[in-house]
């Protein structure tokens, strides 16, 4: 199975890879997956208070390359983006911007529930209530 | 110059040897006679062609070339030894020991005998990959008809210890059936001295074509016979019927020879290189070898880098190196290695594996640039793995509850 020419181009030059200090009351921090299922996802984002606007977005991924290039495309897409914006990214838009084979639709919805978690992380730590999202697809 | 990409999965399959090619050739032209035409010149060269194929092929196992059934390859020997012990002795037993670590072209017609009514074993490997003796032995039973091992095993490499197994099996008088793909032409394989009574193998594995492989069953002490599972014409012996695919077999039998000549010297060479790469990659920190480290083939390594996944580490250099990993994402299960998981390794360290294979025509210049590309590639995924990063900050990964999926 080959990848597709923008998987490799994220695999090659990741975007985001690091880590933002997530003691600062800003950040939300979203950990998924297992070390046992062979994926794990930290994605964080850094929240401007005064206008509700992710500034920052930092990924680190243990996975394959879909799944490095799902993480690091998704923190691209966060930057910019109000919170409410961010609920919204679908794990297919992310399949179809990647061209993710079949197997391989795991890897954005885990990008997915990382985005959720961090940014229900964000909310915890700001006194907000955590968003209940419908349970992703079996992966 | 080095030339791209670099093939180090020699547990896979290997190139066919260029000698083995060129013996080939005139069995598909001028040579194409059936060995079956008995009454005509073109059938009399091809059965000749086979008949000294067979002598070679016996040879480097240490058989008589009565002894050896052309098959399509290992998973057809694997199936015709195992249902047809099953079911020409059936009126002795109907039980079967084996282990976790096979191939599974032996656990799969394992798990078809037990539909039929036989009952199996799979015996548990101790974490170096070995089956416990001790545990072998208490496993027989009096209906036991059957002990099935593996020669060497394809994703670690280790060799069991087939002339303790078959003695074990002797003295309860059980035969031994071998899966012999990995060992076969890379280290001496002796069925004599090794007790073995049946052994699969085939020749694309030790630079031969792809397609043609040999049963071993023994003719004396004791005459071994099992059930044909392809009937027709009764070629070989009525053991496996259908038309013998000649210039395969004159391959198989050229590779068989060359094995045997040269074994020796390509050991030394390989053993060397294995070695060179396995150290290397062994410095880089939080790095494992997988099965043990004496008793095993001397062209593979199987390396788990930790914190790092498999599929994601070969990615950084797959366009140029050939090898395979445990991982799950290299198959459709999404498990991983069930292989790894038998030696006790946790999921995490079985998805972080790569299997290396070298082989006849590896050099120095390919170990080295491997050896570059492979530490880079860690090197640069730690960077950008969570679990590297907790680690690194003493963060012990097992007290994290982890939302499985």
């Amino acid at each position: 199975m080959a990848y597709s020419e923008k998987v490799i181009d994220h695999y090659q030059n990741p975007k985001n890879v690091g880590t933002l200090d997530k003691s600062k009351s800003n950040v939300g921090t979203g950990l998924v997956g297992a070390p046992e299922c062979g994926d794990v996802m930290r994605l964080q984002i850094e929240v401007d208070e005064t206008t509700g606007v992710i500034k920052d977005a930092k990924f680190k991924t243990f996975g394959c390359g879909s799944a490095i290039a799902s993480s690091s495309l998704a923190t691209e897409w966060l930057k910019g983006k109000s919170i409410d914006e961010a609920i919204t990214i679908d794990n297919m838009t992310i399949v179809e911007e990647l061209n993710l084979p079949p197997v391989k639709i795991h890897c954005s919805v885990l990008a997915e529930d990382a985005i959720k978690a961090a940014i229900n992380d964000y909310r915890k730590k700001n006194g907000l209530e955590e968003l209940k999202f419908d349970e992703s697809v079996v992966h | 110059m080095l030339q791209f990409p670099i093939y180090l999965d020699h547990n896979a399959t290997t190139p066919c040897d260029p000698r083995v090619v060129e013996a080939m050739i005139p069995y598909f032209t001028n040579n194409f006679g059936n060995a079956a035409s008995r009454n005509h010149p073109f059938g009399w060269q091809a059965e000749e062609a086979v008949d000294y194929a067979r002598e070679q092929v016996a040879k480097l196992i240490g058989a008589d070339s009565k002894e050896i059934i052309f098959t399509s390859g290992a998973t057809e020997g694997d199936n015709l030894a195992i249902k047809g012990v099953f079911e020409m002795y059936a009126s002795k037993g109907n039980h079967i020991i084996t282990c976790n670590i096979e191939h599974k072209a032996v656990l799969d017609t394992c798990k078809h005998i037990e539909k039929e009514g036989g009952e199996v074993i799979y015996l548990k490997v101790k974490p170096n990959g070995l089956v416990d003796l001790a545990e072998l032995e208490a496993a027989i039973k009096p209906n036991t008809i059957l002990i099935a091992l593996m020669y060497a095993n394809n994703e670690i490499g280790t060799v069991m210890p087939m002339q303790e197994i078959s003695a074990i099996a002797k003295k309860h008088g059980v035969l031994v059936f071998s899966d012999a793909t990995q060992a076969v032409g890379k280290i001496p394989v002796d069925v004599n001295k090794d007790g073995i009574d049946l052994m699969a193998f085939t020749a694309h594995k030790m630079y031969g074509p792809k397609g043609v492989g040999a049963l071993y069953v023994r003719r004396k002490n004791p005459r071994v016979k099992v059930t044909a599972q392809i009937d027709g014409g009764g070629h070989e012996r009525g053991m496996r019927s259908g038309t013998l695919n000649v210039p395969g077999i004159v391959g198989f039998g050229k590779a068989c020879e060359i094995c045997r000549n040269e074994m020796e010297e390509e050991t030394k060479r390989v053993v060397k290189l294995r070695d060179k790469l396995e150290n290397a990659l062994l410095q880089i920190e939080e790095s494992y070898l997988n099965g043990d480290k004496e008793y095993r083939l001397p062209h593979v390594t199987n390396i788990s880098f930790k914190y790092v996944e498999g599929e994601g580490l070969m990615m950084g250099f797959n366009k140029n190196i050939a090898v395979s990993s445990g991982s799950a994402c290299t198959s459709a299960s999404l498990e991983p290695s069930y292989v790894l998981k038998a030696l006790g390794l946790g999921d995490d360290l079985a998805h972080s594996s790569l299997r290396f294979g070298l082989g006849r025509f590896t050099t120095e210049e390919q170990i080295d640039y491997t050896i570059e590309q492979v530490t880079n590639t860690v090197n640069k995924l730690r960077e950008m793995s969570p679990l590297w990063e907790m680690y690194k900050e003493g963060i012990d990964l097992n007290t994290i509850e982890w939302a499985h999926h």
